[in-house]
């Protein structure tokens, strides 16, 4: 064994230090990531663990008051109820917009992954503005419903559960999209050639075989798009019209307005654990790397 | 495979582009509301202006957001690629269990949902005295936009033969020699794609946003943010509408490059 010393000497020539020397110079690239990562990121984030239970005072009161309370147990079952609506909403339009690209050849495929890709570079901020504007009273799509006298009163469709799902489905589908189609694309396609010889017709081959095939990235897309649901924060804020708070609007609201930091932080401690959950049990069963894509 | 060309193929093609129609419509309403000559949000009935657009280009309101985005995006990139780079190409020599860990480590602020990592940076930077600062704004956008690049980075590696460095050492090339003559050049592409990540990731930012920083830092969704909720003021069409002709050229340079490279490679 080489003494600790022997490890600093790195650069000459012999082959035991320069076998020694990979183990240094290498982790000097790796610093400033670690610094940054522990020192401004981990760490901040347990002061706000340690600042749930203790502000205003020491305790677990916070997280009583989120247990028994009904504001919060609503913004819970809010935030729930949309996520799970839009995730069931991208993951089947998402699951069929993959199929097409996954199937398709050429120009055609192309199009299409450019157009699923374009909305990902635009702004959350423009596309809520955007949904806002169309979806109004006076938006153009009430305005040609009454124009063309299928409605006499405008629908409404925006400041309320509805119009946050169409903004959040609209923001997550490319997401959906995404995994699944990865996951298609690397499917032996002789399987499903070797399910039709056998006799199977075209549902059965879709139902028995393709589809369990592809599920894993159905799963990861599902986590993906759920996880990312329940941090949405600018388009319920934008498209709720202050009447459906989700989670992170209640957290910001805790802050900025009434500033009980003890009680914002719990609300957050209860976001992030539920997030590593889910994306844990994705790391678990698909894999880090293929769920992100 | 006959099951392809089934009419319930095509039933399924024109439904998947009513989606993307869903997908890329709305975004262009703010195309006409931008040019509406009246001062609320409307679609303009025969008459046209650019008087909004003269709004976002005169004056500081607009200006100064604009100016306070792009210093806090290259900032941002800037560190994010140098941090997330350095560190993927680390990583990728150091190889084993604890670099798998740091792996992880360095996707956290990624997972992480933004308003948690608001939280904690906002207080982090006010006991450090970086609230309301540029630095600490570039520091908290650089911190979101770094996982990415290390990601980029990392699978641009996992297409390297680790034996080029082992040539380039036995060559006489110290470790910052391999690192900057032989690796970079080689991940060039997994870098820059970070990077634009995290420029974009920047540009795009306001959760954290607002809660690090108040007055003397004001980036450009900032403002829009803060507009939209006063009152819907059509500037923020105007703006809207730049910002999506910016990505759509930036998307369409981008595949040509690609496109091109593909053909030269082709040629090659």
């Amino acid at each position: 064994m080489p003494s600790p010393a022997d490890q600093t000497a790195s650069g000459s020539g012999t082959p035991l230090a320069r076998s020694l020397g990979r183990l240094d110079p290498y982790w000097w690239l790796v610093a400033p990531l670690l610094i940054v990562t522990i020192g401004l990121f981990l760490v901040p984030l347990f002061n706000i663990l340690l600042l749930s239970v203790t502000d205003p005072e020491p305790g677990l009161q916070n997280y009583e008051r989120l247990a028994t309370a009904s504001a919060p147990m609503r913004v819970f079952m809010t935030t729930l109820r949309i996520c799970a609506v839009t995730t069931a909403i991208a993951i089947v339009l998402g699951y069929c917009v993959a199929y097409a690209m996954a199937h398709l050849e050429g120009m055609h495929q192309r199009l299409l992954l450019v157009a699923v890709l374009i909305p990902l570079w635009v702004s959350v901020l423009v596309r809520a503005f955007s949904w806002l504007v169309l979806l109004r009273d006076q938006g153009p799509i009430n305005d040609w419903l009454i124009g063309a006298g299928l409605i006499d009163e405008p629908l409404k469709l925006v400041r309320n559960e509805l119009g946050v799902v169409i903004g959040m489905v609209h923001y997550l589908i490319p997401y959906a999209v995404l995994p699944i189609y990865a996951v298609m694309r690397g499917l032996d396609n002789r399987l499903l050639f070797a399910s039709r010889s056998l006799g199977a017709g075209p549902a059965t081959t879709f139902f028995r075989v393709y589809l369990p095939l592809t599920l894993p990235g159905v799963f990861a897309a599902m986590v993906i798009v759920f996880v990312f649901g329940l941090g949405f924060y600018v388009t319920p804020a934008v498209l709720g019209g202050g009447r459906v708070v989700m989670l992170a609007e209640s957290v910001s609201v805790a802050i900025l307005q009434t500033v009980r930091w003890g009680y914002g932080a719990a609300q957050s401690v209860v976001l992030l654990v539920l997030t590593l959950i889910l994306i844990g049990i994705m790391g678990k069963t698909v894999g880090l790397k293929r769920g992100f894509g | 495979m006959q099951a392809r060309r089934s009419p319930a193929f095509w039933l399924l093609i024109t439904m998947v582009w009513i989606v993307v129609g869903f997908l890329l419509a709305p975004m262009f309403i703010t195309v006409p509301i931008s040019l509406t000559p009246t001062r609320f949000v409307s679609m303009p009935e025969g008459e046209y202006s650019l008087r909004h657009y003269e709004t976002v280009f005169t004056g500081d309101a607009w200006l100064g957001p604009l100016g306070d985005s792009a210093m806090v995006g290259i900032g941002a990139t800037l560190i994010a690629t140098f941090v997330g780079g350095a560190a993927a190409i680390g990583l990728w020599r150091l190889g084993g269990r604890t670099a798998r860990i740091i792996g992880v480590l360095a996707l956290m602020p990624m997972i992480v949902p933004p308003i948690v990592t608001a939280l904690a940076l906002s207080r982090a930077w006010v006991s450090l005295g970086l609230f309301d600062t540029v630095v600490g704004v570039i520091l908290s956008h650089a911190i979101l936009g770094m996982p990415f690049v290390f990601m980029t980075t990392s699978a641009a590696l996992e297409g390297l033969d680790p034996r080029i460095v082992e040539a380039a050492r036995s060559l006489g090339a110290g470790p910052f020699r391999v690192v900057r003559d032989v690796i970079v050049p080689n991940v060039r592409a997994g870098l820059i794609t970070g990077g634009l990540f995290a420029f974009m990731i920047s540009w795009d930012e306001i959760i954290v946003t607002l809660f690090v920083s108040s007055r003397s830092v004001f980036t450009l969704p900032r403002k829009i943010w803060s507009d939209i909720r006063d009152n819907l003021d059509p500037a923020v069409a105007a703006v809207s509408t730049l910002m999506i002709v910016a990505t759509l050229v930036a998307a369409t340079l981008y595949l040509a490059r690609d496109l091109l490279r593909a053909r030269s490679g082709a040629a090659r």
